[in-house]
């Protein structure tokens, strides 16, 4: 009876809790630690063919077939100027839900590896200081501290929207 | 208790919009013969139905204004009115009305209430006109409504006295005096006065009974018709008095004015048919929903369920024996039919037959030959053959546009057809046919025919063409379609404009589609469309460069052969010309437009393919060609973005995706990076 009211209070505190903390799937790229909402996460592949599409930037890595629907796939380590690196077996695509004025998309994003699920309170954001850099302050939505790393934690509907999709079409012309 | 009827309205809108095309469709025919019983029947259940629904959602004004309709109707049906054609124009219009105020309940928008009101007299003073005699029917008919309208509103201002005291069952017989004064009230000025002397204590009050009685007064110009009218219904279940209590004399001018403002909103329905708003909401309605027949779904079930069928097949073949090859691959030709049937079925869904598109046609040619004065029969046929839903709302705007240009350049008025020895009646033929994967829609008239030399003519003051040229029949009626051309010597508000007809080739050019026009001078002539079924398959040519394969339209191929190194030459530019016969064609290194890397770089080693758009012709120089299939077309843009020269991409067998290339894009695009490359 005891256990049971104090898994009860667990629970309850836990739901508590997440009201103003969410949930982040985070992702190794290089030497960093990177997170997502893991809400706007819809599957997790391997790296697979894929077809390139011509006039467009290097970290645009072409299309793929996700059960019928057409997917483009960006690597993010060259999107944010980390360098190449060989795709090898644990290279996965996180397949991810972007929110657009225009609606939703789904853009799939190449990591180097997968690497945790955290649940990161809003009071333990920090701003990110503006220093310049590949990533700008406004794809950022704060950098948290978890078992003494730091994460980034990415605004992902600013970067893919703005940062990739409207960058080509300005690139492009 | 209550109940949530909203969950009802969209329903009743939409059977409320189908009937409203069925009281149009059948008001037309009596326009045309004469008045068959059967189908003024059919008219008054679509306005019945649509006032009892209408009043159950509360939608009152709708209720009342259909009222009105279905009294008229219901008098025409017992054969105490003949159904002139002035009826059926005044009915046209509150049918037209009656959508603008199902569509304002519908989108919680404002309707015109202007013209509402304008037509609800107009129905009420034709409900008031002769009903006893045929003598006053025909006199009623020589006049025009407006005639009439006109002499109503200039007549006296009077002041009528009306006692009202009905007896105590009157409510009992479902009438309710609040709503008939309702009505008076929109005749005129209207004053109540309550009697309620009559009124018993309240525990006496039996709450069907009537204890009240009124005096009213009602100021307007108004005829005693109007007011007997609106008493007709409870005339035996009330002690009624109507009298004139004194007559002025003077017109009341704004009075004048507010009925002419009505009368002229009435007058020109089409400017308010267009308004941008009412497009609006009626694009947003119909994106939602299709209608499929219960036929087709069966269908569907049916060959699911044998698809399931044929995977449990397959699935015991596996398992119990692994010699058996014969009976896998039975299954799997099994499997390969039902799935291109189900495939067909599914495409099949997304049809309709084309009378959805054509349908619209009958009311217009009335509406339009009215005003042009013409007289012109609309022959259909081919109303049943289908096509695609998204094929059939782009090709609303340019059907309408093509059949207004035939009514008002294309068909003579009656006079001249007299004089050239032709009927005196055009007609206008609308036909439809499947050829091959396509569907075939004809627009012929037997008018005037496209003047050739009038269109050289012109063409040649617009600077289209030059002076010495010398062109065949063909090419010079191509010439309508070139943009800013008009051969109308006036302009009108129907067409003429020289906007159109090149904005209707290109919207069928970008259904992938293409548009013809014969003719003979005198004899009339054709417009002909042809569309593909779908837009959601394409037959492709597979090819291969490098890596890459890339799928090419087969329609825009027009042949395809190994380079001969001495046809091949260069001008200065750098640019490369390939002899094809008489003509020279640029070549385009598609492997140079992709940035992929071929496998062969010569021109000698790989393939041209000559593929043609708008008119322009140039060789794609490709590595290899592999397979000729059917491709189910992806758009890019939903998760990407436009990318220049491809028009979409396919899922081919193995899984993988390939881009299909728009050639039209891509010749353009080539020629820029050309241009820019010599810059």
């Amino acid at each position: 009876m005891n256990v049971v009211t104090q898994e009860m209070e667990a629970e309850v505190s836990h739901i508590i809790n997440s009201a103003d903390s969410n949930q982040y799937l985070t992702f190794i790229l290089g030497k960093e630690e990177y997170g997502i909402d893991i809400l706007r996460v819809q599957e997790i592949k391997g790296w697979d063919a894929i077809t390139t599409i011509p006039n467009t930037p290097e970290y645009i890595k072409g299309v793929i077939n996700l059960r019928g629907t057409i997917v483009p796939i960006i690597d993010l380590r060259e999107k944010l100027l980390l360098g190449n690196k060989s795709y090898g077996p644990t290279t996965v695509v996180i397949v991810l839900k972007v929110e657009s004025e225009k609606g939703n998309r789904i853009v799939g994003i190449v990591v180097d590896a997968v690497s945790d699920v955290y649940s990161i309170g809003l009071n333990e954001l920090k701003p990110a200081p503006d220093f310049g850099g590949a990533i700008g302050t406004e794809y950022v939505r704060g950098l948290a501290t978890v078992e003494e790393k730091m994460v980034i934690l990415l605004n992902i509907d600013e970067l893919l929207n703005v940062g990739v999709l409207n960058a080509i079409n300005s690139e492009v012309g | 208790m209550s109940i949530d009827l909203e969950q009802f309205h969209q329903a009743f809108f939409e059977e409320s919009f189908e009937g409203l095309d069925e009281m149009e469709n059948e008001l037309l025919e009596l326009d045309m013969g004469s008045a068959d019983r059967e189908s003024i029947n059919t008219i008054f259940r679509a306005a019945h139905s649509i006032k009892g629904g209408s009043a159950t959602f509360g939608f009152t004004d709708v209720a009342e204004f259909t009222h009105r309709m279905e009294t008229l109707l219901d008098e025409m049906r017992d054969g105490r009115r003949e159904a002139t054609s002035e009826a059926v124009n005044l009915l046209l219009g509150s049918v037209d009305c009656l959508r603008d105020l199902l569509g304002a309940q519908r989108d919680n928008s404002e309707a015109d209430k202007e013209n509402v009101i304008g037509l609800q007299q107009q129905l009420d003073e034709m409900l008031s006109t002769g009903l006893d005699s045929v003598a006053q029917i025909e006199d009623s008919n020589a006049k025009t409504s407006k005639e009439k309208q006109h002499e109503s509103s200039n007549c006296e201002e009077v002041e009528w006295l009306i006692q009202f005291h009905p007896h105590p069952h009157m409510l009992r017989t479902g009438n309710e005096p609040l709503r008939m004064f309702n009505e008076l009230a929109l005749l005129g000025e209207l004053e109540v006065r309550v009697d309620s002397s009559k009124l018993p204590a309240f525990c006496d009050i039996a709450f069907d009974e009537c204890y009240l009685s009124w005096e009213l007064v009602l100021k307007g110009s108004i005829k005693r018709e109007q007011i007997t009218e609106i008493f007709e219904w409870v005339d035996d279940d009330c002690d009624l008095s109507i009298e004139l209590k004194e007559a002025k004399t003077e017109v009341v001018p704004e009075l004048v004015d507010e009925k002419e403002e009505a009368l002229q909103s009435i007058k020109k329905p089409k400017e308010r048919r267009t308004t941008p708003e009412r497009r609006k909401s009626s694009s947003l309605s119909e994106a939602s929903s299709i209608r499929v027949g219960i036929d087709k779904i069966d269908e569907l079930v049916n060959l699911v369920s044998e698809l399931v069928i044929t995977q449990s097949m397959l699935s015991q073949t596996n398992e119990h024996d692994s010699g058996n090859q014969d009976k896998l691959l039975n299954g799997l030709a099994q499997l390969e039919r039902n799935t291109r049937e189900l495939q067909e079925s599914v495409m099949r869904i997304r049809m309709l037959p084309i009378s959805f598109a054509f349908n619209r046609f009958p009311r217009m040619v009335h509406d339009l030959t009215q005003k042009l004065d013409k007289k012109v029969e609309l022959k259909m046929s081919g109303e049943n053959t289908e096509l695609d839903k998204t094929v059939m709302e782009k090709i609303g705007d340019p059907l309408v546009h093509l059949v207004r240009n035939s009514l008002d350049h294309g068909i003579e008025t009656p006079e001249v057809r007299l004089q050239n020895g032709k009927p005196e009646v055009g007609v206008l033929h609308l036909n439809a046919y499947h050829q091959g994967g396509n569907i075939v829609i004809e627009i012929s008239d037997d008018g005037a025919g496209l003047n050739s030399e009038r269109i050289a003519a012109k063409a040649i003051a617009q600077g289209l063409i030059d002076e010495n040229e010398v062109l065949t029949k063909e090419k010079i009626y191509e010439l309508i379609f070139s943009a800013g051309f008009s051969t109308a010597e006036t302009l009108s508000d129907v067409s003429g404009r020289g906007v159109g007809m090149d904005v209707v080739k290109r919207n069928i050019k970008d259904l992938g589609g293409s548009i013809e026009v014969t003719s003979e001078e005198g004899a009339g002539s054709t417009f002909t469309i042809r569309l593909p079924l779908t837009l959601a398959i394409l037959d492709g040519q597979l090819i291969r460069v490098g890596d890459e394969t890339y799928i090419i339209p087969l329609v825009s191929i027009e042949e395809t052969f190994q380079v001969s190194y001495e046809l091949i030459n260069t001008i200065a530019n750098g640019t490369e010309l390939y002899r094809l016969r008489d003509e020279y064609i640029p070549i385009v290194r598609l492997y140079n437009i992709f940035n992929v890397i071929p496998e062969h770089t010569e021109l000698t080693e790989g393939l041209l393919v000559v593929v043609e758009s708008d008119g322009r012709k140039v060789g794609l120089f490709v590595d290899d060609l592999l397979g000729q299939q059917q491709v189910v077309i992806k758009g890019l843009e939903a998760n990407f973005r436009r990318v220049e020269g491809v028009s979409g991409a396919t899922i081919l067998g193995d899984g993988t995706v390939s881009l299909i290339l728009d050639i039209g894009g891509l010749i353009e695009f080539a020629r820029n990076r050309q241009i820019n490359a010599v810059a």
